[in-house]
């Protein structure tokens, strides 16, 4: 009848000391998290320092460790949506084709040929006889190449067109999407390896959707700290100078450019727009002193990029050669003789901590695409305390009320469904801390509202034993019909709700999210510590006590 | 024994029906009332859905929105909306203000000079400002968000329906759904009439409130269904009566552990969140209701086919999950 076997006994009471134990060390925030950096310092640098040894002696090292990974809203810091410009690539690709397809159409095909201005994303060329029209076709479909996809087998990476004695090359629709997945994912890893260089905690970084990326950083000052530390391109070239300049307006004609100088003021350079090298061909940078003992940013660059360089600079000894980020020329020195070994000095008015941000920038690589910034949020971390101290108060006072009412009116009954809904909490905490879930402001209000609901499967469970105790024979079938009969409606109730926070769970963000987590695993707890842990409780009571009657 | 909280008396024999017409015409107009405020007031949508900033401040010294108002407006920012926020958590001498600002024409997100310049304004005219929070959402992404929260009112309600229709009758599904309508309804109605702050926290109640209402309204359905079969010859009206006067302790007991605990984050749980868990507790409110009066009318209404008695325990479906721990 009233039987719970001996191994479901201890695997229910072993799931609770579970809970008990993943949830502690959360009564202890500050010693834990102290505990866990220092150890991972220590990993990371493999040398342990004084203070360190002390930090993580704050925690013993045989309990679990695992906490509660507090979100933006309660922590403070940025939150930043970023959309990928992967276009950009795409006038990328026509750029760097064009000084090759000029070649090969002049010297194949025999023509004359001229780029015509077009989209930026298409390469527009006129040819002067419309009648090499068909052989230039040819030469310019010899620069395509099969597409590797898994979709796209048998297609070529360019759509070559003509249009009157026009040449239109764009790229096809397969390479548009293989492209638009490398940007994407050297986006990720540009920006993951910038924001770890900073060494803050536990960033965030995720693709979301098809060109966008999520970056939240906890404790980061503001939103934008934290796009100066990704930069919103850190595009490294080296471009040829044609002139300088001390006019903004000027204009830099067909195929140069007008970029101002970063250290000074109303100093302009007039380049090429095409870089002889870029930031991709450098395989390092670290900061260092020149001669004359100024910080500056040591770089090298692999073979391709250190021929390139070398054979620039030995054919434009004494020329200007602009070294350019983002825009600004850092600095342009002058070419002094032919650099062959593909390293060299950046120098300039830097600071050692500027150098050393630079350095970082620039081993990082450079973003493969612009990045517009649709959404920013910044919490500080005083707002995130007070948020803290806030749910705080009211989970306790929530919980008490709660508790006292299921006590007032079950009373026995009622004590072990309080003691229920502790173990359900300490449960809740355990799984939000293993799991390595973040918790948010909405999802303290989940937790609160979690225990108001949480007792709703044991109220079924008592009214539905109140009920059988008018009509079924003794108190110990009562219990058994109780939980019999309770359990479809149990089951179908929070099966709905969390069907609502599965969907909360795919469709929402951020904070939402986090309430969704909650939320679910709220309910799982509840029900788990309604269905077996009080009826645990009721069993073993009724069994030790054995009453002829029984008031629930 | 000792003394029992008794909210409900042991046996009540409540008509529930008795006031049908007035119920069920009340909250049709209700809903009606609710769905034509929005319309015409419209809602008070936070940056999360229309685009713009929204800036947070904190000072030792009292919150002048007029000399605010003075500094930020020479900045052109276009609509700028400074309101003052009270709350019992605040400290005495903590004097808090929301500045929102309209999504800036050509930007997505506010640029970091614009921040700038808007917090050195605010600084000149207290020195002693911070900004514990600034948020700026871009028009592109606040359009997909009404979007994704409107989808995922619908799913959720889709979900439910069937997962009902499944498990009950079709026309317990109707029933639900008309309720869920009623409850959503109303909350965002209430919003607009008070024109508390719409975003997507918001939304996130809204999914909860539905979560809530049906589960009240299937813990009766669930007795219904028990009760249909046990008593075969009884008239379905009095099926339903005897069925929510069954459930009725339960009922209030969980409505009220629930609101307890949503009272104490409404209190205690600071005002950033206020908005959130008003709409929670105004759900739950509107959901009880609900699942006795607007869901049950309706299944009334649409009648029950009575002939359980060859699938006993289960639904249509014949799954059960009731013996599955006994």
């Amino acid at each position: 009848m009233l039987q719970i076997p001996l191994w479901k006994r201890i695997v229910i009471l072993g799931l609770c000391a579970l809970g008990l134990i993943g949830a502690a060390p959360n009564l202890f925030y500050d010693r834990v998290e102290r505990h866990n950096d220092a150890v991972a310092a220590v990993e990371r640098t493999k040398v342990e320092t004084e203070q360190q040894t002390a930090a993580i002696d704050l925690w013993p090292s045989w309990l679990p460790s695992a906490i509660v990974n507090l979100g933006l809203d309660l922590r403070g810091g940025a939150h930043l949506l970023a959309e990928v410009q992967v276009a950009d690539v795409y006038k990328q690709r026509m750029d760097a084709m064009w000084p090759e397809v000029r070649r090969a159409l002049v010297s194949e095909a025999k023509v004359a040929v001229r780029r015509i201005k077009g989209a930026p994303d298409e390469l527009r060329v006129e040819i002067d006889k419309p009648e090499a029209m068909e052989k230039a076709v040819e030469v310019v479909r010899g620069f395509s190449s099969p597409v590797v996809t898994l979709t796209g087998v048998g297609q070529n990476d360019l759509a070559i067109r003509t249009e009157g004695n026009q040449i239109v090359v764009t790229l096809s629709e397969a390479e548009r999407v293989a492209t638009d997945d490398r940007t994407m994912q050297q986006s990720l890893e540009i920006v993951r390896r910038r924001v770890d260089a900073a060494g803050t905690r536990e960033p965030t970084i995720q693709r979301q959707g098809d060109d966008r990326i999520l970056i939240e950083v906890p404790g980061i000052g503001s939103a934008a700290e934290l796009k100066e530390l990704i930069g919103t391109t850190a595009q490294l070239t080296f471009n040829q100078v044609i002139r300088r300049s001390a006019n903004k307006d000027e204009p830099a004609g067909v195929g140069n450019v007008n970029y101002p100088s970063a250290e000074d003021e109303g100093v302009y350079y007039i380049l090429d727009e095409l870089p002889v090298v870029t930031g991709e061909e450098l395989v390092d940078a670290r900061p260092d002193f020149d001669q004359n003992g100024r910080p500056a940013v040591a770089f090298r660059f692999n073979t391709s990029g250190a021929r390139k360089f070398g054979d620039y600079t030995a054919a434009h000894v004494g020329e200007l050669f602009a070294i350019v980020l983002d825009g600004k020329v850092i600095s342009a020195p002058q070419i002094r003789t032919h650099i062959g070994g593909g390293s060299g000095i950046i120098t300039g008015t830097f600071t050692p901590e500027q150098t050393n941000n630079l350095a970082v920038l620039l081993r990082a690589g450079a973003l493969p695409a612009k990045m517009e910034f649709l959404e920013e949020r910044t919490v500080g971390p005083e707002l995130g305390q007070d948020s803290i101290d806030a749910g705080r108060v009211a989970a306790i006072v929530g919980t008490v009320a709660v508790v006292f009412f299921m006590i007032a009116s079950y009373g026995l009954f009622g004590v072990f469904a309080a003691v229920a809904l502790g173990l359900n909490l300490s449960m809740m905490f355990a799984i939000l801390s293993t799991m390595g879930a973040t918790l948010t402001l909405p999802g303290i209000a989940g937790i609160v509202l979690t225990v108001g609901m949480a007792v709703d499967a044991n109220v079924l469970v008592f009214e539905r034993i109140k009920e059988e105790l008018k009509t079924a024979r003794g108190p110990a079938r009562a219990i058994e019909l109780g939980y019999e009969k309770a359990m479809s409606a149990i089951i179908d109730a929070n099966l709905t709700t969390v069907i609502a926070a599965l969907i909360l769970f795919f469709l929402g963000s951020g904070p939402v999210k986090g309430f969704a987590v909650t939320l679910m695993i709220g309910l799982i707890t509840s029900v788990f510590t309604a269905i077996f842990v009080t009826r645990l409780f009721v069993v073993t009571w009724f069994a030790r006590k054995r009453p002829k009657t029984l008031v629930v | 024994m000792a003394f029992r909280l008794r909210l409900v008396p042991q046996q009540t024999n409540i008509d529930f029906f008795r006031w049908a017409p007035v119920t069920f015409w009340g909250s049709v107009a209700l809903v009606i009332a609710s769905i034509v405020l929005t319309v015409f007031l419209g809602l008070n949508f936070g940056i999360d859905f229309r685009g713009g900033t929204t800036i947070r401040t904190d000072s030792t010294t009292p919150v002048n929105v007029g000399a605010y108002r003075d500094v930020i407006t020479p900045l052109n920012l276009g609509d700028v909306t400074i309101t003052e926020v009270f709350d019992p958590t605040f400290r005495d001498d903590q004097h808090v203000a929301q500045i929102r600002i309209q999504a800036q024409e050509g930007d997505e997100a506010i640029t970091p000079e614009t921040i700038g310049q808007v917090e050195a304004a605010l600084q000149s005219v207290d020195p002693s400002i911070t900004f514990p929070s600034v948020e700026s959402v871009g028009p592109k992404v606040s359009g997909e968000l009404i979007k994704t929260a409107i989808y995922s009112i619908l799913t959720a309600t889709v979900a439910i329906c069937a997962y009902i229709w499944l498990r009950f009758e079709w026309q317990f599904s109707v029933g639900a759904v008309v309720a869920l309508v009623h409850d959503i309804a109303l909350t965002v109605g209430i919003f607009s009439l008070f024109q508390i702050k719409f975003d997507l926290t918001i939304i996130a109640a809204l999914l909860t409130i539905l979560g809530y209402s049906i589960n009240d309204t299937v813990v009766v359905f669930d007795r219904l269904r028990e009760n249909l079969i046990k008593y075969k010859t009884m008239p379905l009206r009095d099926v339903m009566n005897l069925s929510v006067n069954e459930t009725l302790s339960r009922t209030v007991l969980t409505s009220g552990t629930t609101l307890i605990a949503l009272i104490a984050l409404l209190v205690f749980g600071g005002d950033v969140i206020r908005g959130f868990v008003f709409a929670m507790t105004w759900g739950v409110v509107v959901g009880t209701y609900s699942s006795v009066y607007v869901a049950k009318n309706v299944v009334l209404m649409l009648g029950v086919k009575r002939d359980w008695g060859k699938k006993p325990e289960g639904g249509p479906g014949g799954t059960t999950f009731a013996d599955s721990n006994s």
